[in-house]
């Protein structure tokens, strides 16, 4: 698992927290990083620590509200819940991301 | 988060680094946990843990970055770092937050009065729609014209209200002094005379009491009341709304006051208060005839002022009132004139011009004066910079390691330049605040010297967007002037060369370059401000050495206005003159008292059509200037009586009527022969006969109206043979020792005869210097400033050159070692100082002559290009400039060439 995979990612990373916020309700950081990679099956790794400046970033953007709360275990916990306008910029990012692994599919098909 | 918390979260860094630290420990301690269930040891876990997390300082900075304005934050750490920079040198700080506030201050305080008498609008309804009537060019007045604007007859007026298309409504005013005393000192009030519609145009209501009623408008007003001005109210009134209805009276007479005018409500003409308006009609009450200005045809007083309808520009209008003047003037043609008047007076043409900011005879005479201040002080500002941007290139050397290690470190060079630009910027607006400050205190400081009793002069001065956003633009630009060539030269540095250290002597050739260049620009605008400096300075020194052909020294005029029934009769008030007259004789301290009608230099004139008895009419008449005086009228003034008599008391009443005249009159009207005995005529208004004069006296010349003026032909006739006796009568009074215990003295005398009459004092010597108050104010404000200017680029001098000393103390050791002699060394400095002011000179010269010309008019007895003043500038400036450079070359040559090498 190179650093490239981490490049690739970045640029999904918005589309990605948005859509497990969307199913998943609010979550931290770490339930986010733990999700997706569950979910992916691994397949999608990430440096841990670059999801914080990212949420911080659509916290700013205010695709998200955030919000500390105390978990089961009783550790005080930020989390981050998708807003009105993080829908809006979810469906975007969607509509681009299909048309962007449409195209390249395209590309890879063509022989 | 919205910006403004972004905003925030640059103040309280702490806060949100603690926040994120609690985030990302949470991450680790959950990621922990997961790993410790999965069986592994809690320190390989936590090893674990830190790996998958990345970079945590990276990660937390980026985060952080996340949540504030970055731009911002790196601005605000440049900021800090630049006052950390100022405090540590404070000497530095001094001269440059001193020099730039000198600066910027003299220009804010001359823009606010600019601001206030040009470029603000009147604080009254939509004042762009307001236009004041003006007179197309070769307009021909004829009569008696008392106004300090443009002014027009009353008939005039009529004839445009009931003709004119381009107004909603014209309103109409004239200005006149108000005296509020029933008896003894004068006190006075500022007034006018206006149309009952004045505040209706304007859109101003009274914020108390009412408005003048159309009927105010009547000329046979027998009863008319008074508005009052918010600032008189509660002057006079203590702000009591009582105040309505009461009386008060001026001129002797009593008015019932009506409304109050608002606070902010100045009048239409900024730079003059107004204290007391009443209507027109009001003027004919005053006339002891009962038939004031309103009545007669040739009477120029009134100001006319229109509100343009919509849709009509001042073209328009101008075009409109064109094709309407030769009706106008036909209607309002004066009956008195004769044909050779009537004819240019029935081609005059109107036009209008733009009266949103009012208007002002102060404009008039203050505009021009105040543009010239205005590029001088801009002049002072530019050389404060040069100082400025020289001390910042020795400090640029000075921190020129500094720079190379943040270089090196990786500083890039539009950050270095942007740091150090923050730093002048600090300077510029520390600068402008204090500049600011200062010019509230020039601008009042300027506006008091402008007061004297007889004008009294009320700018309003207020910090208003104009002047907000003048001092803004003004610290900016300086800061770029002085700043940025410093900052490139600085963030350009090659940190190699720079970190070698040591004295390099190749290198400083092209960097001093731009500071000699500063140094002889500086001198040349030094030496344009001297120039300005010595032309107004001088052209006033001729103002005052101008012969006025008479002592003005310890000469009182106490000007006495008698009033009332009692002086109805013209008898009685020759009787009361002549009482006077005696008990001022026998005065103690009085060397000699005589009546005159026109004190001289006070502005006020009359002038006659005159021939001489011998030449035809037909061969024309010429205009000469006339008074009425009192015998010994000229010993009291003395001037010399050159052939013939004085007026005597036998000249009066049917008596031959007498005149004498001045040397200029006898040569104009006599050819230069001696005048005594002969005779001359004043053309009287059509249907009267000429009043034929015999000369009896031959006086020398005098000035009559102002200091400025050429030697006018002057005849002077007996007072006692004044057609009508006024009201009101002025005595030069000729003191020994003290003009106030005269002046006392006098008014017990006045009192003493008849309480009820008015008593107004001018010292003669004051009123002439009153009346050059404009050079005045061009010389002492020049002259300040061209002296701050030159000790400015003095100091820009000396600066450089000892800084060029102490550079090449090296070269200069090395020089004496090999056998240069002191001479030789104190001539090689004084070259390069002699370089740059000869630069200078030749720059400053050439931008005098040029510039010069726009001070002209300006001046009295010398043209702008006057050689003598640009040598004096000149020489001044290179006996200080050398002046200047000789401390640093003597150190230099008198430097110990071992102890020069040893620091090698």
């Amino acid at each position: 698992m190179g650093k490239s995979n981490n490049d690739k990612l970045q640029g999904t990373l918005t589309l990605l927290v948005l859509r497990t916020l969307e199913t998943r309700g609010p979550l931290h950081g770490y339930g986010l990083c733990a999700h997706i990679q569950s979910v992916s099956t691994d397949l999608l790794r990430v440096e841990e620590g670059s999801l914080y400046p990212a949420l911080h970033r659509m916290e700013q953007d205010r695709w998200l509200s955030s919000k500390w709360q105390v978990t089961d275990k009783g550790r005080k916990a930020k989390f981050y819940a998708i807003t009105e306008r993080g829908r809006a910029q979810l469906a975007l990012e969607k509509e681009s991301w299909e048309r962007l692994t449409r195209g390249v599919s395209q590309v890879l098909q063509y022989s | 988060m919205p910006w403004y918390t972004r905003l925030q979260n640059i103040f309280r860094s702490g806060k949100i680094s603690l926040e994120i630290d609690s985030e990302l420990g949470f991450h680790l301690a959950e990621r922990v946990d997961h790993l410790m269930a999965e069986g592994m040891p809690e320190g390989e876990a936590w090893r674990q843990a830190r790996l998958r997390l990345g970079n945590y300082g990276i990660q937390k900075e980026r985060t952080r970055d996340m949540n504030v304005i970055n731009w911002l934050e790196v601005a605000w750490s440049d900021f800090s770092f630049g006052l950390r920079q100022l405090r540590l040198n404070p000497g530095f700080t001094v001269v440059a937050v001193c020099s730039l506030a000198l600066g910027i201050g003299a220009n804010t305080a001359i823009f606010q009065l600019i601001d206030a008498l040009r470029l603000r609008g009147l604080p009254v309804k939509e004042p762009s729609q307001l236009v004041a009537i003006d007179t197309a060019p070769d307009f021909y007045i004829a009569g008696s014209y008392s106004a300090r604007n443009q002014a027009f007859t009353y008939a005039q007026v009529e004839a445009l209200k009931q003709n004119q298309k381009a107004f909603t409504d014209v309103l109409a005013f004239g200005t006149d002094r108000f005296d509020l005393s029933t008896g003894g000192p004068s006190r006075f009030a500022e007034g006018l005379y206006v149309s009952a519609n004045f505040l209706r145009v304007l859109g101003v209501t009274p914020i108390a009491g009412r408005d003048f009623s159309p009927e105010d408008d009547q000329l046979s007003c027998s009863s008319p009341g008074a508005l009052l001005n918010y600032a008189f109210w509660q002057r006079e009134f203590g702000g009591d709304l009582k105040a309505i209805g009461k009386t008060i009276s001026f001129n002797g007479h009593r008015f019932p006051v009506i409304g109050i005018t608002p606070p902010s409500f100045f009048g239409v003409e900024p730079g003059q208060r107004f204290d007391v308006a009443l209507p027109l009609c009001t003027d004919n009450l005053f006339a002891k005839d009962g038939k004031g200005r309103p009545y007669q045809r040739e009477a120029w007083w009134l100001t006319v002022i229109g509100r343009l309808k919509l849709g009509w520009s001042i073209e328009r209008a101008s075009t409109h009132l064109r094709d309407l003047s030769p009706a106008i003037f036909r209607n309002s043609l004066p009956a008195e004139y004769r044909p050779e008047d009537a004819k240019p007076y029935l081609k005059n043409r109107l036009r209008v011009v733009s009266a949103s900011a009012g208007v002002s005879s102060l404009r008039r005479q203050y505009e021009n004066p105040l543009w010239i201040l205005m590029g001088i002080t801009a002049l002072v500002l530019l050389i404060a910079c040069a100082n400025l941007a020289n001390l910042l290139l020795a400090r640029a050397s000075a921190r020129e390691r500094e720079i190379a290690v943040r270089q090196a470190l990786g500083a890039s060079r539009s950050r270095l330049l942007t740091q150090l630009l923050c730093e002048s910027l600090l300077l510029a607006v520390i600068g402008g605040v204090l500049g600011a400050c200062l010019a509230q205190v020039l601008s009042r400081a300027t506006v008091v010297f402008l007061n004297s009793p007889q004008n009294q002069v009320a700018v309003p001065l207020s910090i208003d967007w104009y002047v907000f956003s003048f001092v803004a633009a003004l610290a900016v630009s300086t800061c770029l002037l002085f700043g940025l060539a410093p900052a490139i030269r600085a963030s350009g540095a090659v940190p190699a060369a720079a970190m070698r250290g040591g004295r390099n002597s190749t290198a400083t050739r092209e960097r001093n370059g731009l500071r000699r260049a500063l140094v002889a620009g500086q001198v040349a605008l030094s030496l344009v401000l001297l120039v300005a400096a010595l032309l107004f300075g001088r052209s006033l020194q001729k103002l005052f050495a101008a012969e006025t052909g008479f002592n003005s020294q310890n000469v009182l005029a106490a000007s006495i206005t008698s009033s009332g029934p009692a002086f109805a009769n013209e008898d009685r008030r020759q009787q009361l003159f002549r009482d006077l007259q005696n008990r001022f004789d026998t005065l103690n301290g009085v060397v000699s008292a005589a009546p005159v009608w026109i004190l001289p230099i006070s502005g006020f004139r009359r002038n006659e059509r005159v021939h001489a008895e011998n030449d035809s009419a037909s061969k024309g008449s010429k205009l000469a200037w006339i008074n009425f005086v009192g015998p010994r009228y000229f010993s009291t003034m003395q001037v010399p009586i050159l052939a013939g008599r004085d007026v005597t008391s036998r000249d009066k009443g049917n008596a031959p009527l007498v005149a004498v005249v001045n040397q200029t009159f006898a040569k104009v009207f006599f050819g230069g022969q001696n005048p005594i005995g002969r005779s001359f005529r004043v053309e009287q208004e059509v249907g009267k006969a000429d009043l034929l004069f015999q000369v009896v006296g031959l006086v020398a010349d005098t000035k009559y109206r102002e200091l400025r003026e050429q030697i006018q032909p002057i005849a002077f006739f007996s007072i006692d043979q004044q057609p009508q006796t006024p009201y009101n009568r002025t005595f030069v009074i000729r003191a020994r020792g003290s003009l106030d215990t005269v002046a006392r003295a006098i008014q017990r005398q006045v009192a003493d005869l008849n309480p009820t009459l008015l008593i107004e004092f001018k010292v003669l010597d004051v009123q002439i210097r009153q009346s050059v108050l404009r050079e005045r104010l061009m010389a002492n404000l020049s002259g300040a400033f061209g002296l701050l200017a030159a000790c400015l680029s003095t100091l820009g001098l000396y600066g450089v050159i000892a800084y060029m000393v102490a550079r090449r103390r090296n070269e200069i050791g090395v020089r004496l070692a090999l056998g240069a002699t002191q001479g030789n060394v104190f001539a090689l400095i004084l070259k390069d100082a002699c370089i740059m002011l000869a630069i200078g000179l030749v720059v400053g010269m050439s931008a005098s002559l040029l510039l010069s010309r726009y001070a002209e008019s300006l001046l009295f007895g010398l043209k702008g290009n006057d050689p003598l003043t640009l040598i004096l500038a000149a020489a001044l400036l290179v006996v200080t400039a050398i002046g200047a450079t000789l401390i640093p070359a003597r150190q230099a040559a008198r430097l110990e060439p071992v102890a020069a090498l040893r620091e090698e």
